[in-house]
């Protein structure tokens, strides 16, 4: 758990971060967004004390972040960030075992851990270990440098717009991976990032900063449905919201008895998902399976129309 | 590989060996090459230095700009180390002064000024070289730990290295292509700047350039430039390989 406690950070008279509370719940994904300039990098950054506060404490599972020194701190939380920024002068196994070394792991345990995390990125270590990052793709780069944070199994993985590199075919390929990773992982995801797409696909809980502030701090449907002022309401995009609803729900919660013709659609896609398929094939509802493909009702387009609309 | 390619790559490489199995053979048995350089000079005169032997001379030469060379590789990396740490920032601007005062201070009035100091010999034209020889390095070693790329400064800090691992795993072998060339200049104009110190009794190859002009002796003068100038392409040419091939294990070309 991150308690960050008004926690405040200035430079010179201009405060950059101002007063900003939240608790980041463990195993979450958090995701802060905001537009440039409103404070989401420098408030992500004084989680791992790469930015000092002015006032205000963080508590990782209790302990003040200041009780320990600063690169003792940083080699416990992972860091990831946009442009990788790869070590080129190191392999990539090299590179993966930065923080594992700094923390003198024996040699077995860090070659081991090394080839864990290639093979779980899809990364075959035979090929990759020796490689130099510059003989990489943009998408293998990206994965090492995840990789590279996750090195040292922290409880806590930072990234700073992670994926902002990438084009939208990886990017989407990298946000799953990385959902399933933070499952096998169970690690506390704080992310920061520009792209509400990105946010509403990702997040447990949005924080929504602008101006140094945390404006609304919440699950995705609730920033949806009750948006705190003005500018949450914008960002989240008028002609977007019914859509953000259905994207941040399944397929299993909008199930109901009955059948239908057709293609099933499976119970772990997306509400949205489920629009779009119905939309295409031109049904007004379809039978919904398992995951382990058993029959469990049907999807009606009245249920999803229910679910895009506003709360009364 | 086109044909143009391959002669660009290879005509320049076949030259330079041409050069130094020249220079080899010439400082090992000059007087096999006696007959050349006779018509150069008066009927009585020596073709060849008489007073001492080329080979030793050269190598004098050199280990005189060796010696230089590191002392200055040594305290200009270390003042550009020094300069970019948050705590010695404020030195910035003093020691480029001095470095710059120590480039455009002629090698020449070093001389002058340090006889009275050291004495004759190697020691004053070791002084020149090491003071000319550290604006090169200087510059470069800051112009490379000042332009590091930010994502990897970022990532070093972020994944919790001390400032001191920082510079001697990130920064410094980052840097090294870089202050490779700045050595490499430095050489090269120390190796035709030592010459200079043969008007202060240092063994160097400028002693043979000054006996010829003293006898009027044109072979001499040629044959000391010419050993000079030889030494100065080929190991211009060696450090850029070697720079070349830094840069390539740093990931950076």
């Amino acid at each position: 758990m991150i308690e960050i406690d008004a926690i405040t950070k200035r430079y010179d008279d201009i405060t950059v971060v101002d007063t900003v509370s939240m608790i980041v719940e463990p195993r979450t994904v958090t995701v802060i967004v905001g537009t440039s300039g409103s404070g989401k990098t420098t408030l992500l950054r004084m989680i791992n004390r790469l930015v000092e506060p002015s006032s205000g404490a963080i508590r990782l599972d209790g302990e003040d972040s200041r009780s320990i020194p600063g690169h003792e701190l940083r080699r416990r939380i992972g860091y990831a960030i946009q442009g990788h920024g790869l070590f080129p002068h190191r392999t990539v196994a090299q590179n993966i075992a930065t923080v594992p070394n700094l923390l003198e792991w024996p040699k077995a345990r860090v070659d081991a851990k090394v080839e864990e995390l290639l093979s779980l990125f899809q990364l075959d270590p035979k090929v990759f270990a020796n490689r130099y990052p510059h003989e990489l793709s943009g998408g293998q780069q990206q994965r090492v440098g995840v990789a590279r944070a996750l090195a040292a199994e922290p409880k806590v993985l930072l990234m700073d717009e992670p994926f902002g590199a990438l084009d939208p075919i990886i990017r989407a390929k990298a946000q799953e991976d990385l959902l399933a990773i933070q499952k096998h992982f169970e690690t506390t995801i704080v992310l920061v990032t520009h792209d509400m797409d990105e946010a509403f696909h990702l997040a447990d809980k949005i924080a929504v900063m602008d101006k140094g502030r945390v404006l609304q701090y919440g699950p995705p449907p609730e920033l949806v449905r009750h948006p705190a002022n003005p500018f949450v309401q914008t960002l989240i995009g008028d002609m977007q919201r019914p859509f953000r609803l259905l994207a941040v729900s399944t397929v299993a919660g909008a199930t109901e008895p009955g059948e239908a013709g057709g293609e099933p659609i499976s119970e772990d896609l997306s509400l949205q998902e489920a629009l779009a398929e119905l939309m295409w094939s031109g049904r007004r509802a379809a039978p919904v399976i398992s995951q382990t493909g058993e029959m469990v009702g049907r999807i009606t387009l009245d249920a999803l129309l229910k679910h895009a609309a506003r709360p009364k | 590989m086109t044909p143009t390619i391959l002669v660009s790559i290879w005509v320049p490489r076949l030259l330079r060996g041409l050069l130094l199995v020249v220079l080899l053979a010439f400082l090992l048995s000059p007087e096999s090459f006696e007959s050349l350089l006779k018509p150069l000079v008066q009927p009585n005169a020596p073709a060849i230095y008489n007073q001492g032997s080329l080979l030793t001379i050269t190598l004098l030469h050199l280990r005189t700009v060796f010696l230089a060379t590191v002392a200055a590789t040594v305290i200009a990396v270390l003042l550009a180390i020094l300069v970019t740490r948050p705590f010695g920032a404020e030195f910035l601007p003093l020691s480029r002064s001095l470095v710059n005062i120590g480039q455009t201070f002629p090698p020449v009035a070093v001389l002058a000024l340090s006889v009275p100091a050291v004495g004759f010999g190697e020691k004053p034209t070791l002084i020149a070289l090491f003071l000319y020889g550290l604006l090169p390095i200087f510059e470069n070693t800051l112009t490379a730990l000042t332009n590091l790329p930010r994502p990897v400064m970022e990532a070093a800090k972020g994944s919790g290295m001390t400032s001191i691992q920082r510079l001697l795993k990130v920064e410094l072998p980052l840097s090294l292509p870089v202050i490779v060339g700045g050595i490499r200049l430095s050489v090269v104009i120390g190796l035709a700047t030592a010459t200079i110190g043969s008007t202060v009794a240092a063994k160097t190859l400028g002693e043979v350039i000054i006996a010829g002009l003293q006898s009027n002796n044109l072979a001499f003068v040629l044959q000391g430039g010419l050993i000079v100038g030889a030494l100065a392409v080929l190991i211009y040419d060696a450090l850029g390989a070697v720079e070349a091939m830094l840069a390539r294990r740093a990931g950076l070309a």
